[in-house]
């Protein structure tokens, strides 16, 4: 994309690639999620994956390099790994590397040569898909490098919300996992996409998103990843190409000691009308965590904003927020919004004269500074990410 | 019988920086009395409160003793876990907890009496809203009410209740504060008056500037404070009446004088 030469990040840390193996066993076939151990379900669910499929409009499974489960509730939406996608619908040329370039970076190019499956979602056009369609991508061997395309389509009119779960089984300490996805928001539909992350501590993860949106078309991301890795690098971006089109990324980072965070997100605002907003909430107990965003305003009248906050509560953590602009015409609206802190003693003191311990007075406000108030989800989705949210482990905090 | 007191201030002297802002200041409260504080802008009266809530940026020297314990020195939830709660008089908003939330981690009572009392003070709907965020005077008033109801203390402490309250939903304030104070209106005659106010347990104090919480809440007991300590003991209606008609110069004279030919008597 020509529009990031200045900017692009590079990758986070020091990636010694050659120490992941790209060769995975093979996983039969699971006819329901529900038969994994009780184990892997706790993971699952912690990633925002229900394994009993309650509630959700489809499952994609994917365990290792094997695609072990996989099946749609509703018509209107197809739900299959993309290598399938690309077999039966000759390739999926108009879709395949063209948000983003194959090219791209070190990353992607390793997907376009190693790529094992990832998964394949389709709204039909008008569908309106009410329960969310769930994937995992999960990691059961050490040691072991992913690398996933995942191909989103929301046809005209329709709308897709979706939860992709990322995890580590329990005793998997250190991977790599490199995830393409490709979006596309075609006119007048919506995509909300939620993706948890929930990682073993050692764990490298390089995701490489891009999404295309059409006239009056809506593009949601949240990204959440409140168990984190040792090394996580991404900075998906947003080309808003129609009139109209919006997108929002909503980020919510927890870094504890020893993690290396930087996560950013991008919108180009190319036509009429486009609006966009980024918001990340970023919590450091010791880690270093790089806030980036972008946006890009290339079309007379588009709007945008931008908000980083922080919440550093270690002398040993790091919080860089990074927020860019850049106009390319007049008469037009971008904003940002940057704030690194602690949190505020008088906060404290209030939830302590109603009889909370300084700790879980503590724990509430950071609970509640990572809740972002998010438009366009689901009610009980939102519910759920409430409830992981109350379910982080402060103790440490 | 000092046992009887609730809660005794012994020569409490209060400092923020360099400034003593109460210089030895003695106060009593017995289980069941209401007393309120009068006084002139940066007299002390918030200091006073959040002093003995135990927060943080006070150099405290002084007996505070609640219970017959020596609470000076204690964290301010064991404070609150003894049976002390506070109305603030400008509460932070705490940004992504929803107040039903807060009031949940907090609360003794249960959940059914939380709804009731949400009910009966409009603010059902803002359960279900961050913490006062984007509450206006009166809704954060009424939320920190029905925060101290949940929380059922012994002693409360309320920090101008009516500032910023208009006036339909002060006898709203007003009823809800003798709730908190086991003070609602009688319905039932099965019990003499004089039986009621012997069985009365809760004890507050109430910081007012204007004074027209005292219409619907009855005050035992009033104080003047002046210059960091207490000037002024005395029916509160009188002081109310004083304070209206001639405002707190006639308490600067009356302190000046050493309380010879003031309104009050000298506490």
């Amino acid at each position: 994309m020509a529009h990031t030469k200045d900017t692009k990040p590079q990758p986070a840390g020091d990636l010694d690639l050659s120490a992941y193996r790209e060769k995975a066993s093979e996983h039969p076939p699971l006819s329901d999620l529900s038969q994994l151990t009780p184990a892997d379900q706790k993971v699952l669910l912690m990633s925002g994956v229900d394994p009993s499929g309650k509630e959700r409009g489809g499952s994609f499974f994917q365990q290792d390099h094997s695609v072990v489960h996989c099946r749609t509730t509703f018509d209107g939406a197809e739900i299959m790994s993309s290598s399938a996608a690309r077999e039966k619908y000759n390739g999926l040329t108009e879709y395949w590397w063209k948000a983003m370039a194959a090219d791209k970076d070190v990353f992607t190019q390793r997907a376009a040569h190693h790529q094992e499956h990832g998964y394949y979602m389709r709204s039909l056009p008008g569908a309106q898909v009410h329960y969310p369609l769930q994937a995992c991508l999960y990691l059961t061997e050490d040691k072991l490098a992913q690398d996933v395309h995942n191909i989103v389509i929301a046809e005209e009119g329709s709308t897709l919300n979706i939860i992709t779960g990322c995890a580590t089984a329990p005793g998997v300490r250190s991977g790599l996992h490199v995830g393409v996805s490709e979006f596309f928001v075609k006119k007048g539909a919506t995509i909300a996409f939620t993706m948890i992350h929930n990682w073993a501590e050692e764990m490298a993860v390089r995701p490489r998103s891009a999404v295309i949106v059409e006239e009056g078309g809506t593009f949601i991301s949240n990204y959440i990843c409140l168990v984190p890795a040792r090394d996580l690098q991404m900075y998906p971006v947003a080309t808003l190409k129609g009139k109209g089109a919006v997108a929002t990324f909503n980020s919510v980072l927890l870094a504890k000691p020893g993690s290396l965070m930087d996560v950013g997100s991008r919108i180009i605002l190319q036509a009429e009308g486009c609006r966009g907003e980024v918001i990340s909430r970023t919590v450091s107990t010791g880690g270093t965590i790089i806030a980036r965003g972008h946006l890009v305003g290339e079309h007379r009248g588009v709007k945008a904003h931008l908000e980083c906050k922080g919440l550093l509560l270690s002398d040993q953590g790091r919080i860089h927020a990074i927020p860019e602009l850049e106009g390319k015409t007049s008469d037009l609206e971008m904003s940002h919004e940057a704030a690194v802190g602690k949190i505020a003693q008088e906060e404290v003191e209030y939830l302590m004269a109603r009889g909370l311990s300084e700790q879980e007075a503590t724990a509430l406000i950071i609970k509640g500074f990572l809740t972002l108030e998010i438009v366009g989800l689901p009610e009980g989705l939102k519910k759920e990410l409430e409830h992981m949210i109350d379910e982080t482990d402060t103790k440490a905090l | 019988m000092k046992d009887e007191y609730l809660l005794e201030v012994k020569d409490l002297h209060v400092s923020i920086g360099a400034k003593e802002v109460l210089q030895g200041l003695n106060l009593q409260i017995k289980k069941g009395e209401v007393h309120a504080i009068f006084g002139p802008n940066g007299s002390g009266k918030t200091t006073l409160l959040n002093a003995i809530m135990g927060f943080a940026g006070y150099t405290v020297k002084g007996r505070i003793i609640f219970e017959g314990k020596d609470i000076t020195h204690i964290p301010i939830n064991e404070r609150a876990q003894m049976g002390i709660g506070i109305s603030f008089q400008r509460p932070p908003a705490i940004r992504g907890v929803r107040l039903r939330k807060l009031i949940e981690a907090s609360a003794k009572r249960n959940g059914k009496t939380l709804d009731a009392y949400a009910q009966g003070l409009n603010l059902t709907d803002f359960l279900e809203r961050e913490v006062n965020v984007g509450f206006s005077g009166g809704e954060i008033k009424r939320a920190e009410l029905l925060q101290l109801l949940l929380q059922d203390p012994d002693l409360v402490f309320l920090d101008e209740p009516e500032s910023g309250v208009d006036l339909e939903n002060i006898a709203l304030i007003g009823e809800y504060i003798n709730h908190l104070l086991g003070r609602q209106r009688i319905r039932n005659q099965e019990k003499t008056m004089k039986e009621l106010y012997r069985e009365r347990k809760k004890a507050g104090l109430i910081i007012t500037h204007t004074g027209h919480i005292l219409e619907y809440v009855n005050v035992d007991v009033g104080y003047i404070l002046m210059q960091g300590r207490i000037a002024c003991q005395a029916n509160p209606r009188d002081i109310l009446h004083t304070i209206r008609e001639c405002g707190f110069e006639e308490c600067f004279r009356c302190f000046r004088e050493g309380g010879t030919g003031g309104t009050h008597k000298r506490h």
